[in-house]
């Protein structure tokens, strides 16, 4: 896992930066992604897994994962659930508007230690953002990795993010033809979903794997992650081979103010990307 | 597939894995292959539980119909996974249908057969239950976790 915060020279960590919004694209009712570009200065270069704070000027600041392409940091790119005053304020920008950005923060996706492995990527719900530049990575570099599995799970069909893209990553991830590498279920569904319906823990036990040379990212719910480290611990896969994103009460970002503090680390400055013996005993106490 | 390679297929498979080879040669003479098109039903709801099953290939939808409401979908079965643990008790009916969504390859096990072995070979039942205890397991789990609403919004 690589913590880029003293790499990347950064005047004022929590001086925002202006950026202006090149496009918003409605993704589902209450998910909206946001393409910004810098009003000044260099393009904001980022790792896979890291995070920026978002500040709409009036309402207040959140933490939000990178979304986009890595390797094309021109456009900075958020996908944004509606859950809070300020998340609504960012889903109602339109182009043309401006945000602050502080960023970026946190610890990244170990994409150069998974090389050469085969790698399983887990997301549940608005957990799909996060992974998604660890993806674009992959796809930029199928070759140095061994077999790839995409696990995503959402509530409902109409709750799926980038359908578009799943489709074509069901091709571009692939390891061999007709491999099926993009795994897509959902908790409930009617009428013309052609796809799975169920857990996306159950998906895990009949993936093809060599568990010993495998690594798994996560985001999703914590209780869903909770059972899909059992189920890569009963494939086999190394606990050291587990990352997951959490994404706790980040205020400050940069491990000043505590909020965000579980157990020994401060998720914004240590985290999000956490292997998982480094939070093993703090993500199934009631207390942090 | 030869019976041979059907015995290797099975002693690789996480549900059969770790039976005794006696055992899986049994269940190789067992199964019956099928294949199944898009739209066809495996079973039921209301039929007489007369086999259970392993997905090789395509997937397998569990529906249950509701007036107004069409197919509800209870959940997808993919290759690799079991389904029709029920069959361990004797004289059950299918609560859902099993709808073909995709081209299915599947092989089929008698019921009655693998209830009066395991009548028999304590051993070899107490293994299959213990194997069916955890496709039980998983299912209730996941269940459970789909009744949380874990993506639903926060409240």
């Amino acid at each position: 896992m690589v913590n880029p915060i003293s790499s990347i020279p950064r005047p004022d960590p929590m001086l925002p930066r202006p950026f202006r919004v090149a496009r918003a694209i409605r993704e589902t009712a209450d998910v909206v992604t946001l393409e910004l570009e810098a009003q000044e200065g260099p393009p904001l270069a980022f790792l896979p897994g890291q995070f920026t704070m978002l500040y709409v000027f009036g309402v207040g600041e959140v933490p939000i994962s990178i979304s986009g392409d890595p390797h094309k940091p021109e456009r900075l790119v958020h996908t944004i659930r509606r859950v809070g005053p300020v998340t609504e304020a960012l889903c109602q920008l339109r182009k043309g508007d401006v945000v602050g950005v502080r960023g970026p923060f946190g610890s990244a996706w170990p994409m150069e230690q998974a090389r050469g492995g085969d790698l399983v990527v887990v997301a549940g719900g608005i957990g799909l953002p996060p992974l998604r530049p660890a993806i674009y990575h992959l796809l930029r570099h199928r070759r140095d990795y061994g077999r790839v599995y995409l696990l995503y799970g959402a509530r409902t069909p109409a709750d799926l993010l980038f359908p578009q893209e799943l489709q074509r990553w069901q091709y571009t991830l692939s390891h061999a033809p007709g491999a099926s590498p993009v795994r897509v279920t959902v908790d409930r569904a009617e009428g013309a979903w052609n796809g799975s319906v169920g857990l996306v823990t159950e998906l895990i036990p009949y993936l093809h794997l060599d568990p010993a040379h495998t690594t798994a990212l996560m985001v999703g719910p914590e209780v869903m992650m909770r059972f899909t480290l059992a189920e890569l611990r009963k494939r086999g896969v190394p606990e050291e081979n587990l990352y997951l994103s959490m994404e706790r009460n980040m205020k400050c970002a940069v491990g000043f103010c505590g909020h965000c503090q579980l157990g020994p680390h401060f998720v914004c400055k240590d985290g999000p990307v956490f292997a998982f013996p480094q939070v093993r005993d703090w993500i199934v106490r009631k207390e942090v | 597939m030869s019976k041979t390679s059907l015995q290797q297929y099975l002693s690789e498979h996480p549900f059969f894995r770790g039976l005794r080879p006696k055992d899986l040669a049994w269940l190789a003479e067992l199964a019956e292959p099928l294949a199944l098109e898009v739209g066809d039903y495996l079973y039921r709801e209301g039929d007489q539980s007369k086999d259970f099953y392993l997905v090789q290939e395509g997937l397998v939808r569990l529906e249950i119909h509701t007036p107004g409401r069409g197919a509800l979908v209870i959940q997808t079965l993919g290759p690799g996974e079991v389904l029709g643990w029920s069959v361990m008790l004797p004289e059950t009916r299918k609560t859902f249908d099993a709808h073909i969504f995709q081209a299915a390859r599947l092989l089929a096990f008698d019921a009655a057969a693998v209830r009066q072995r395991s009548e028999e070979d304590h051993h070899f039942g107490y293994e299959l239950c213990k194997r069916f205890s955890r496709v039980i397991g998983g299912r209730l789990q996941a269940t459970r976790l789909r009744l949380l609403d874990l993506y639903g919004q926060p409240h």
